[in-house]
């Protein structure tokens, strides 16, 4: 990793973090919506950074441009600028439990990096590049959807018409609106 | 990467800035004389000969006027909305090549970014709507939403034809295998949905919902003024100049075309061929702004759904199965 990477990836992930903790404490469910495309950016950013560019664009165009858009379009009918939403109630040992949580979520991820060998790994970093550009190109990414992963692909296709037609049903049940949306 | 290239690197990041502005300035010029001509009136032909210094007083006007903030707008949203409204426009110009051997960037996923980017600079137009705390840029925004995503769609399945036929996602190597035949030939389908969808996203009449004057008022930039609103202007007739560039390069063979100044200045043929055909694109823009009325919200949203995405995926179908068993 050169000087200019490391400087981007600084800023990337201090994108990142900032925009996941502002996602969580922003006060304002728009704010909230703004760190979290801040974050997916971020994220794409470090796609690229890990030579991974097909899954870069996907990110921002699927997550932060499409996905996103969605949410602010229901955001917006309830939520107006200066507008503040405390939060007053909580569950009792609450903040004791995601204390817990966030202590084993961490832990998962250490071990996970461990197994991986990622604290290990400095002899074939630059191999290891070469196999993750190879992985992720656009060719080699679309025949494993269609080959190996062809199944779990399918079923999350399935998964999102059944999404498809609950909306389609919900939407239809009170009178016939001219307003229809589609995902 | 030695001292030199980063400087011509740089050279080139500020010649293509400065022309697009330059280009962009000039652009509002020339459609409002071309709308005047359409419209049998004269047009602005006061300020220099022909009105040609129109576009620096036009600047200069915005650039000193009185900047007005609503009181119940929410600050952080309402300054940053301009912003990614232009940056987004801007930064779509880096992947395009213009010549063979003068571009930018050549991304191997090129066209994918540049429906990435498009797809973030829809955000200016929802968060200025949202953030200016007012009835008719909130409408605004809300269509703004509805009609990206659909236009959107429309627009990446066109491409997807384009794709197909390269075999790549790399803008430069599209124009390279347009060198026999321009794709607009056997993408027709895929060219008219590309160019419909293209007015849509980049909000141009007869598709300008989000800022239809006799409903909306000025739509999101209602609450804008002074330089802000000039921001949204500026990135509206770069994404207007992006689509240009963009159909020029996926269907129209970029800058493909005979050596007109000799086969010595080969280059200079090619920038020729790509200003020209991009240029005709967005004089067809104006055409259209001139000659259509403006669509009902609820048939922009029927048309993109009921007739463009089908015919962009008919369009797939075809591409694929005649790339699959014929060739």
């Amino acid at each position: 990793m050169n000087v200019i990477e490391l400087i981007v990836f600084i800023a990337a992930a201090a994108l990142a973090l900032v925009g996941a903790a502002g996602m969580v404490m922003s006060r304002n469910p728009v704010h909230s919506a703004l760190f979290l495309i801040a974050n997916f950016f971020a994220l794409a950013v470090i796609f690229l950074l890990l030579s991974a560019p097909v899954l870069a664009a996907l990110q921002v165009l699927v997550y932060a441009g499409a996905i996103m858009v969605l949410f602010l379009f229901i955001i917006f009918f309830f939520v107006q600028p200066g507008q503040k939403h405390l939060y007053v109630y909580s569950l009792p040992w609450q903040t004791f439990f995601s204390g817990i949580l966030v202590i084993v979520l961490i832990c998962i991820l250490v071990l996970g990096l461990y197994m991986g060998g990622v604290f290990t790994a400095e002899e074939h970093v630059q191999s290891a590049a070469m196999k993750v550009e190879e992985l992720t190109s656009p060719q080699a990414l679309g025949s494993a959807l269609f080959s190996r992963y062809l199944l779990p692909f399918e079923l999350t296709s399935l998964l999102l018409l059944a999404a498809m037609l609950g909306a389609v049903v919900l939407a239809r049940k009170e009178g016939r609106g001219d307003m229809e949306e589609k995902d | 990467m030695s001292v030199i290239e980063v400087v011509w690197m740089v050279a080139k990041i500020l010649i293509v800035f400065v022309v697009l502005l330059l280009a962009m300035a000039y652009l509002t010029l020339v459609e409002r004389r071309f709308v005047a001509w359409f419209q049998w009136r004269i047009g602005p032909n006061r300020v220099g000969p022909l009105g040609l210094i129109q576009p620096i007083a036009d600047g200069v006007k915005l650039l000193f006027k009185q900047e007005l903030i609503p009181a119940k707008a929410d600050k952080f949203v309402y300054f940053l909305a301009p912003a990614i409204s232009l940056i987004a426009a801007f930064a779509i110009i880096s992947v395009i090549p213009i010549t063979e051997h003068f571009y930018i960037a050549d991304v191997n996923v090129a066209i994918l970014l540049v429906l990435a980017i498009s797809s973030l600079g829809t955000y200016g137009i929802i968060f200025a709507g949202w953030s200016s705390g007012s009835k008719y840029p909130l409408v605004s925004g809300l269509r703004a939403c509805a009609q990206m995503i659909s236009y959107e769609l429309a627009l990446g399945f066109a491409v997807i034809g384009v794709v197909l036929m390269a075999g790549t996602f790399s803008l430069r190597e599209i124009v390279l295998g347009q060198e026999h035949i321009w794709y607009f030939i056997p993408q027709i389908l895929g060219f008219i949905v590309f160019l419909i969808a293209g007015v849509a996203e980049a909000n141009r009449a007869p598709f300008d919902m989000p800022e239809c004057e006799n409903e909306l008022v000025a739509g999101y930039h209602t609450e804008y003024s002074a330089m802000k609103f000039a921001m949204f202007y500026l990135g509206e007739y770069v994404a207007v100049i992006n689509v240009g560039m963009l159909a020029t390069v996926l269907f129209l063979g970029g800058w493909h075309g005979p050596a007109i100044f000799g086969a010595g200045l080969i280059g200079l043929s090619n920038l020729f061929w790509f200003i020209l055909k991009t240029c005709a694109v967005i004089f067809f823009f104006i055409w259209i702004r001139a000659t259509l009325p403006r669509f009902r919200y609820d048939q922009l949203m029927r048309f993109g759904w009921m007739v463009l995405l089908p015919l962009a995926l008919l369009n797939i179908i075809i591409t694929a199965g005649i790339r699959a068993f014929i060739q």
